[in-house]
């Protein structure tokens, strides 16, 4: 084991480096790269802006074969890269395309649709959404009711999706849905891919608790489909058999939500602010709970970072074509949960130290690192449902980490 | 970067582990935390057979010549069984000689150390109870040829055995704190010294040493005049990876022990691991054990490789104090009252949690290292 920096990563890191720092300088003013971030008109446009940028140069498959679009280089770069873009907190990264399917394509998918989807994705052309909760079907995945039924070469698909990120902006979807009503829960189900542009598909919002009036806050959708085709070439994997598939998805999606970088960033204003900062005569900075508090969430970071580099070791392991070391369902699981907490609990050392200042919005002109606390208090809960509830990556933990019994 | 171990380290994890669950037994332990002495010199023979003591040390000094990341292995490994003594008081003094030490010197004590005829520890805490240099008061004063020392230390690991006293004392008042400071190789026999075991919650014997005109030839400065506590930084920053690193073997064997028990414990009918809400302390626990393994084992890489800053030496031992207290913490709760008692291993490993927050900085005095290093 050694944890020694391969040749070059400095002028690596550095031309990263370089790169965001000018591209984030058009950053909409307070971007935390938050979900809420991308729904303003020039919050979006700043995202596709630096998707089309990072596309140009490779840099959203840097660890993908060159024949899918990708680069071809290390592990190595892939995590000098990650830890860069996280720290800057650049938009672009679609988590749903690149961070999902994509590895998930390149793991489990046929030649035919790698070679279609994973190009685009590697361009910043084409944006990806999951649809898998549905109403009835939340953390109990596997009771999803969405029907595809087979039609000649096509699926046709009938049902209610929701708790979609991004539906409103996205191109093309993943799904899971039943394609057996003998085979029950998670042996009826199938993994297709389709576009949401077909006819059938209604997308409408979902606004969250921080919209008001003034700031519609939709992240979310709710996705109805009514006889939407789907061509049999777009199923991943056999018919019936998405829910491994579906997993291994999850798996990827679980790693890639935890960005200890971005969270570090963060960190650093808050500290920056607390020196600046004289409310009662002296800097925030000097006093002892502000300090404990901020350390904390730094200890914290690095111990995340740490486990990070061995998450995705195993991961880049898996894209390869290996198989998933010990160890790695569950630490994609328990990071998670720990990344979502600790933003959580960032949030809320961040309310705490901004006092009466943090119910002030970013409208406010006394709204201080513009009204950022108000909105990441409100935001933090979500960061415990996305990607599966704190309490389904407790029992995944149980279950795999420790082998306890499941009920 | 690879973060797959070669063979050769698998190689010794494996085999210091079956080592220590054979010749160290939990009956040895607690035979050992009731006797004087607190260690086995009959296991510390065998040890040094095995290479252990001079693992990191260069041929030339009776070593095998291994890294530091390996011996923090081999630590890990004593930590999960525990292995009471004074392995890593020796390593962290027989380090720093080798550090900062002069060729004399090494090769006066490294030889013993790796034959496992010397024991070493670093007298540096006094009554103050801080790891400060503005509050070390045991003075050195210059006599002809010799320094003697006078003042008191506390909480100083296994000086009831040690040979040598590495004795951070000052020689010289400064406006600043870490300037006049010089570290000693104190011979444990020399006239004026008494030693005191105190009774801890570790039963580790951390003891008073009382220093009376206690007279140390001046050869016996370790690393420069005035200019100690960059010896002590030195000894502190290895001392402090090994403790994480034996800290973290700990905890992986604390949530084994209750991973296995709440299998067996049948109550209402059915084993309590089937509970949700033990489930989730144990997830949280698995987690939390994980990411101290993570941190543990690069701190360590990290410090051998000479590059680890102080911020991330504070984080990980910060990180790895309230790990270690929070799994032993529920660990004894899933075990119910029986995980309570004398007789239960689990004790064993929730009293050496707190123990080790507070050997090499607690969590408080870290937290204040990285307060800094973050620039507030």
């Amino acid at each position: 084991m050694d944890f020694e920096p391969i040749a070059g990563t400095e002028e690596l890191k550095k031309e990263f480096e370089d790169f965001f720092r000018e591209v984030m300088k058009d950053a909409p003013p307070g971007w935390e790269n938050s979900p809420e971030d991308l729904e303003t008109e020039e919050g979006w446009a700043f995202h596709k802006k630096v998707q089309r940028e990072m596309g140009k140069r490779g840099w959203l498959a840097l660890a993908w074969p060159k024949k899918y679009g990708g680069l071809g280089k290390s592990i190595f770069e892939q995590l000098t890269y990650n830890e860069v873009r996280s720290y800057y907190r650049a938009p672009g990264w679609d988590l749903q395309g690149v961070g999902m399917l994509a590895p998930t394509l390149l793991a489990m998918g046929t030649e035919e649709q790698r070679e279609e989807f994973l190009p685009p994705i590697a361009k910043g052309e084409v944006i990806w959404a999951q649809l898998w909760s549905e109403p009835e079907a939340g953390s109990d995945l596997a009771n999803l009711q969405t029907m595809a039924v087979r039609d000649g070469d096509d699926y046709i698909l009938n049902g209610q999706k929701v708790w979609t990120t991004g539906a409103h902006h996205a191109d093309w979807a993943f799904a899971l849905v039943r394609t057996s009503k003998e085979l029950t829960r998670s042996r009826g189900l199938t993994y297709l891919l389709f576009d949401l542009k077909s006819p059938g598909v209604d997308v409408r919002p979902l606004p969250t608790m921080s919209s008001h009036s003034r700031q519609v806050e939709s992240h979310f959708n709710e996705v109805f489909l009514d006889d939407v085709r789907v061509p049999l070439k777009y199923r991943v994997g056999e018919e019936n058999q998405g829910w491994a598939i579906t997993r291994a998805t999850m798996n990827f999606e679980r790693s890639g939500l935890a960005g200890f970088g971005a969270l570090r960033h963060s960190l650093d204003e808050l500290i920056e602010f607390c020196k600046e900062t004289k409310w009662r005569g002296k800097p925030l900075s000097e006093d002892p709970l502000v300090r404990y508090r901020l350390a904390e969430i730094a200890v914290c970071i690095e111990a995340g970072q740490a486990t990070g580099r061995h998450l995705l070791w195993g991961q880049h392991k898996v894209e390869m074509g290996g198989a998933p070391g010990m160890g790695m369902v569950p630490r994609a699981s328990s990071m998670k949960y720990f990344a979502s907490e600790l933003s959580q609990r960032f949030a809320y050392v961040g309310s705490q130290i901004m006092g009466l200042y943090s119910q002030l919005k970013s409208q406010s002109k006394w709204a201080p690192m513009s009204g950022r606390f108000e909105r990441a208090y409100q935001a933090a809960p979500g960061g415990n449902m996305a990607g599966g509830t704190t309490e389904i990556q407790k029992n995944l933990v149980a279950w795999t980490g420790l082998e306890l019994p499941r009920a | 970067m690879n973060l797959d171990f070669t063979e050769e380290q698998e190689m010794l994890r494996t085999m210091a582990r079956d080592f220590l669950q054979t010749e160290c037994p939990k009956t040895l332990i607690r035979e050992l935390e009731e006797s004087d002495l607190g260690y086995s010199p009959e296991l510390w023979k065998k040890m040094a057979e095995l290479g252990w003591q001079g693992l990191a040390f260069p041929e030339e000094y009776g070593g095998t010549e291994m890294t530091f990341f390996e011996l923090a292995l081999l630590v890990e490994e004593m930590g999960r069984n525990i292995l009471p003594g004074p392995f890593i008081s020796t390593q962290v003094c027989g380090l720093t000689i080798l550090e900062t030490g002069t060729e004399e010197q090494k090769k006066e004590f490294l030889p013993k150390v790796a034959a496992g005829e010397m024991i070493l520890t670093l007298a540096l805490t006094e009554p103050s109870a801080s790891w400060k240099p503005e509050h070390i008061s045991v003075g050195a004063v210059a006599s002809n040829e010799e320094y003697v020392i006078n003042g008191t230390k506390l909480f100083v690991p296994d000086a009831h055995v040690a040979d040598y006293l590495l004795v951070v004392a000052r020689t010289k008042d400064s406006s600043k704190p870490e300037e006049g400071i010089t570290v000693f190789l104190v011979d444990a026999k020399s006239p004026g010294i008494q030693c005191e075991p105190q009774l801890t919650m570790g039963l580790d014997n951390k003891a008073e040493v009382v220093f009376k005109d206690v007279k140390v030839p001046k050869k016996n400065i370790l690393g420069e005049l005035d200019q100690g506590w960059k010896v002590v930084q030195v000894a502190m920053t290895k001392g402090t990876a090994l403790k994480i690193a034996e800290m973290s073997g700990g905890c992986q064997a604390s949530l084994e022990m209750a991973n296995a028990y709440v299998k067996e414990r049948v109550q209402y009918g059915r084993p309590i691991g089937l509970f949700q809400v033990i489930q989730h302390y144990l997830a949280d626990a698995w987690g939390k054990t994980d990411r101290t393994t993570n941190i543990a084992w690069e701190i360590c890489w990290k410090v051998d490789a000479g590059v680890a800053t102080p911020f991330e030496v504070a984080t990980a031992k910060a990180w790895t104090n309230e790990a270690y207290k929070w799994v032993t913490e529920k660990c004894v709760q899933c075990h119910g009252a029986i995980g309570t008692t004398r007789d239960h291993d689990m004790g064993l490993y929730y009293r050496r949690a707190k123990v080790g927050e507070l050997d090499y900085g607690d969590t408080d005095f870290q937290m204040e290292i990285v307060a800094q290093e973050l620039g507030l």
